[in-house]
């Protein structure tokens, strides 16, 4: 995907130049390799900061709540449908976003990369659908689709579904995912070895809510764990209160959850957070046949009341 | 919200939803009853309990 960075440039300055948009939210290269960083361009002379490869995993929609510009913002498959969310929840308007299409390949994890090897990474080249890694004293070649991020491995919407431009033609959608298989194994379980399991799961919660922030959908001025009046979840890290945490969490994100994974690849100490918001997602999917972020024109399931809404569980 | 949670490890049957108007009220006195009979089968809750804590 590194072709791609000569034609973001390409078109964030010719929209800057223009008067298109006053700012392109793109990302440029981070301080280290693998973190790749959101950054925002004001002056057509500095396009050249932006970057594009496959560690550029952060959801740039998550940057433009309450956004007064006009923004242009490099896009990916997951990225367009947050930005369809936000449009849908009235965070930022159609007009005010100009959406640069980036057909996705997939983004790297970075702690399988650092899994795979010993010693530190200096530097994570790609070369098409092979990744090289190189360190001090060692270097070695792995499959990208070895060390892809566990959304990314089972995605099937890595075509931007909202854009203005794309960088490239779509790449082909993966036909026949089973994007439920880790849910249904949970599923099988009975309940109180569901319990351990997350209990397990969650047992490194350090609380600090980077899943949080790195969440498009948290958008709240003040978020639920940050009220003391009332205060609806307690601020230790009791395994009760950090539960409650993750489930509340997952809630707020029921229906809208686009499965970016910005939340799993923000968290420090690497807890599969996905788990409780991919079972929502399944839900929603089997329930009301939706899947959020695909379209405007409709508007999600728990946002309106249809007569043929499942009712089952009401007594 | 009652799939997630029992998909969390919360036993079927402990989390009961329904809706009942203020004049039905001898549907009102069903659901107790059968709330009460299927928590008292389950036992006392072991999970989801925030132990206090102790001092002295």
């Amino acid at each position: 995907m590194i072709e791609y960075t000569a034609k973001i440039r390409e078109i964030a300055e010719r929209i800057l130049r223009d008067g298109t948009v006053d700012a392109v939210l793109g990302f440029r290269r981070g301080s280290i390799p693998m973190m790749n960083e959101p950054c925002l361009v004001k002056d057509p002379a500095q396009v050249q900061t932006l970057v594009w490869d496959s560690n550029c995993g952060i959801n740039l929609a998550n940057y433009l709540i309450g956004r007064k510009d006009k923004i242009g913002v490099v896009a990916k498959g997951c990225d367009s449908r947050n930005i369809v969310t936000h449009i849908i929840e009235n965070q930022i308007t159609r007009e005010q976003v100009y959406v640069i299409g980036v057909p996705c390949t997939g983004m790297i994890d970075k702690r399988k990369v650092s899994g795979s090897t010993g010693g530190e990474i200096t530097e994570v080249l790609e070369e098409g659908t092979r990744v090289k890694i190189k360190g001090a004293d060692f270097e070695t070649t792995v499959d990208k689709a070895d060390v892809l991020q566990d959304n990314c491995a089972i995605c099937v919407h890595p075509n931007p579904v909202l854009h203005d431009e794309r960088v490239a033609e779509p790449v082909p959608v993966p036909q026949d995912k089973d994007r439920y298989e880790d849910v249904r194994k949970v599923e099988a379980l009975d309940p109180q070895a569901k319990w351990e399991y997350f209990e397990d799961l969650i047992s490194g919660c350090i609380r600090c809510y980077a899943c949080r922030n790195a969440c498009p959908l948290c958008y709240c001025p003040t978020c639920f764990v940050d009220e003391s009046k009332p205060q609806w979840v307690g601020k230790s890290i009791d395994p009760v209160d950090t539960r409650t945490f993750h489930l509340l969490r997952a809630y707020h994100c029921a229906g809208r959850c686009t499965d970016c994974g910005a939340c799993e690849r923000a968290c420090p100490v690497g807890i599969k957070v996905r788990q409780f918001t991919k079972k929502l997602e399944k839900d929603c999917r089997e329930l009301y046949n939706w899947e959020a972020g695909l379209t405007l024109d409709v508007r999600p399931p728990l946002d309106v009341y249809r007569p043929e809404d499942p009712g089952d569980f009401i007594k | 919200m009652k799939n997630l949670l029992e998909h969390s490890g919360i036993e079927p049957g402990r989390l009961h939803f329904s809706w009942v108007s203020s004049a039905e009220s001898t549907k009102f006195v069903k659901v107790v009853h059968e709330v009460c009979a299927a928590v008292k089968a389950l036992g006392p809750a072991r999970n989801f309990v925030k132990k206090m804590a102790e001092v002295a």
